[in-house]
């Protein structure tokens, strides 16, 4: 609908760029430049690569869409390009979508021999850590926006490598702040079978001796996949009894595989709360966030993708947009200026969260509110008012300067 | 919070009834959307009593009057069309064609063209509300919002929230003719009297840059610190300069708080707590009221010019967004 002069005054408009704020982008330095891509445009370059989900074997409500994550680093794509209008700088995205059994290291090789400085990863810890030591000699840049564990940015970080999604301790804090609030202290911890699911619990143990709660009572996860079962499966009855006799305010599930989790809420013997990674959850984007711009975000995203965005999406979102970000505040896109640019006091991404993100230079963590939510509705927002630092109170949330272990090299 | 919307409500309800006739001698109307009711709180400044609410459409956002103050225009966000709305009968009489999600816009000195900041859509419409015409589309960063017009109307400026940048633009020739890069999430653009002067509220950046509008340069940036809040609860977003040129009030979102700066050394002098998330600022026409939408407390302040004092708290409908005030 009324192309014609939008378009006409695009083109003048393009043609008449001014020179203020105009900047040539850098051409790619070492390794062969990038194959032409003469419609495409974009001179830089980002990589996305992740695994697409396999579709759920049957009926799942659910179910996670096969463009998860991906579509996120497609909206933010297109904002650079809308904001690179205005600097003269034009992206791309190369999307990688690994097949089973497919070797990340080597796409991520393949394409930084063509050029590609910036990598956006939404894949496991392991593959993350593989791809960061393969480029490591290279002057490159990993965005990880799917891996939240606590050694990426610990034992094992690596100086090439930032986070946009928060760690695990993270989104623990953010729980444990809530229930501080709430006078919540005592905590039944069930967890699940899987190493994540230990992860996750490990690190709820960190935040309740943070915070100074008490794990009442711990027992693992023996039940199955509860809540993948059919509806038409009878209750089970020891799954309920096992929440018999304890002393607790809130139950806690580490359940990250989404397996039995769901199936704790309304069963448990006493009536208590249930939250974790199930229930009340910490994360960084929910249906119903609206305000700080949110809602802009979400109308853009469901016009161009014809979903919700979840929070992989919003994640991968941050991930490009940090490299959109600080391309225009430095002027460039080269990977040498905006690298260590980007753990400097003067970067700072603005994501619809009411404050400006940063990166933590220590562990190269993206600073960040967490949402606290529950399936319909936003519950609150972590830093709670009162845990205070002498930093920013963003960083009451995740392992703080004194405590890392990370030796970025 | 449900409860004190209602008791709003109430309140509203019944001023409607018995102040209906009131009548004062420098008697103006304020007009708030409430971003979610759906409608437009109309308040007489003389008694700072809500006299009316009138339904528009769906998430009603910037609002602005013709210059004869007869029609009332309310960007239906949600919509994607301005409400025009008679002000003598509240009714909406028709809407215009304002591109995808409208959120900010000026009117043209001359009281035609309206310039429309599309929120979704990237782009400034420029639209003849008398025709209903689009005359232009001019693409702008992600996000824009802010719109500020030069006192000889010759220069618009559109903020983007997410591309960081005020964009000037030739009202001539609908071109961009400079960006100008800001603090993060810029919200709201003013243009001093004398057009030298540009002011431009940083949301996120917690900041307000000004722009010498001659060599489009920031000189310099204005910062706020209040004691008891922290950093990054100081949120400015409106932005309302006296004709005089003395002094500027800027909205500070959850702090709570509009800052009274000295607009010849820029200096912060005050700052007069009102209600709960405030965004959006009016002054009365004669500038001895200002008046605050308070998003979080559904409410509107109303502020003593001279005496620099919040002197009333008026409850509106559910998240108050915008205000404009008629001569009438």
């Amino acid at each position: 609908m009324r192309v014609s002069p939008s378009l006409l005054l695009a083109l003048a408009f393009l043609a008449g760029i001014p020179t203020a704020q105009a900047q040539e982008p850098e051409a790619p330095a070492g390794a062969s430049p990038p194959a032409p891509a003469p419609q495409a445009g974009g001179d830089t370059h980002i990589a996305m690569i992740y695994r697409p989900v396999p579709a759920p074997s049957s009926y799942d409500a659910e179910a996670e869409p096969e463009d998860l994550g991906v579509a996120g680093a497609r909206m933010a794509v297109k904002d650079n390009n809308t904001t690179g209008r205005f600097t003269k700088q034009t992206y791309a995205l190369d999307e990688v979508a690994l097949e089973a059994g497919q070797d990340a290291v080597a796409a991520a090789k393949d394409l930084a021999a063509k050029g590609v400085k910036y990598f956006a990863l939404t894949l496991p810890a392991e593959e993350v850590l593989a791809v960061a030591d393969a480029l490591k000699d290279q002057d490159i840049v990993i965005l990880n926006a799917g891996a939240p564990d606590d050694r990426l940015r610990g034992a094992d970080c690596r100086a090439n490598v930032f986070h946009t999604i928060p760690s695990r301790a993270m989104q623990t804090d953010a729980l444990a702040q809530y229930m501080t609030l709430m006078r919540w202290r005592k905590i039944f911890l069930i967890v699940g079978p899987t190493e994540r699911d230990k992860a996750y619990a490990d690190a709820l143990k960190n935040s309740a001796r943070k915070f100074g709660l008490k794990i009442t009572a711990e027992k693992p996860w023996t039940f199955g996949p509860l809540a993948k079962a059919r509806g038409d499966t009878p209750t089970r009855a020891e799954a309920m009894v096992f929440t018999r006799g304890l002393d607790y305010d809130m139950a806690i599930v580490a359940d990250e595989e989404g397996d039995w989790g769901d199936y704790v809420p309304f069963r448990t013997v006493d009536p208590r709360p249930v939250g974790g990674t199930q229930g009340l959850i910490a994360t960084t984007w929910h249906p119903t966030l609206e305000t700080w711009g949110a809602a802009q975000a979400q109308n853009r995203f469901r016009r161009q993708t014809g979903r919700l965005m979840r929070p992989l999406d919003y994640q991968a979102w941050a991930a490009i947009r940090t490299v959109g970000e600080a391309a225009t505040q430095k002027k460039t896109t080269d990977v040498g200026v905006l690298r260590p640019y980007l753990t400097t006091p003067d970067f700072s991404l603005p994501a619809y969260k009411g404050v400006s993100l940063t990166y933590r230079p220590w562990d190269h963590q993206l600073r960040q509110p967490v949402i606290v939510v529950q399936p319909k509705a936003m519950v609150s927002v972590a830093p709670e008012q009162g845990f205070i630092h002498q930093r920013t109170p963003l960083d009451t949330l995740g392992t703080d300067e004194p405590e890392t272990t990370c030796k970025l090299k | 919070m449900v409860a004190r919307v209602r008791a709003g409500l109430g309140v509203a309800a019944l001023a409607g009834v018995w102040l209906a006739g009131a009548q004062g001698a420098q008697a103006f109307t304020a007009y708030v959307t409430n971003e979610k009711a759906n409608t437009v709180s109309v308040i007489d400044t003389t008694t700072m009593a809500v006299t009316a609410t009138w339904k528009v459409g769906r998430r009603p956002r910037g609002v602005t009057l013709s210059k004869d103050d007869k029609e009332l225009f309310v960007c239906a966000s949600d919509d994607d069309r301005i409400d025009v709305l008679d002000t003598a009968t509240g009714k909406v009489v028709r809407s215009l064609r304002s591109g995808p999600d409208p959120e900010q816009f000026i009117l043209d000195r001359s009281g035609n063209p309206l310039y429309v900041a599309n929120e979704d859509d990237s782009q400034v419409t420029i639209l003849d509300i008398e025709k209903n015409k689009v005359l232009a589309e001019i693409p702008v960063g992600v996000e824009p919002e802010g719109m500020g017009l030069s006192p000889d109307g010759k220069i618009l400026v559109n903020t983007s929230e997410t591309t960081n940048m005020a964009h000037f633009i030739d009202t001539k020739t609908f071109e961009v003719i400079d960006n100008v890069l800001v603090d993060a999430r810029p919200r709201f653009a003013e243009f001093s009297n004398d057009g030298k002067i540009l002011w431009v509220s940083a949301e996120v950046g917690g900041t307000v840059s000004i722009i010498d509008t001659g060599t489009r340069k920031v000189i310099k940036k204005i910062s706020f610190k209040i004691p008891g809040v922290t950093d990054e609860q100081i949120q400015p977003v409106g932005v309302r300069l006296t004709s005089d040129g003395a002094k500027a009030f800027v909205a500070l979102g959850p702090a709570n708080r509009v800052a009274v700066i000295d607009a010849k050394t820029y200096e912060v002098q005050k700052y007069l707590p009102v209600g709960q998330r405030v965004w959006q600022l009016a002054f009365t026409p004669d500038e001895k009221q200002l008046f605050t939408t308070n998003g979080t407390s559904n409410d509107v302040s109303v502020i003593d010019v001279e005496a620099l004092k919040v002197v009333k708290s008026i409850p509106v409908g559910l998240l108050p967004w915008g205000v404009a005030i008629s001569k009438k």
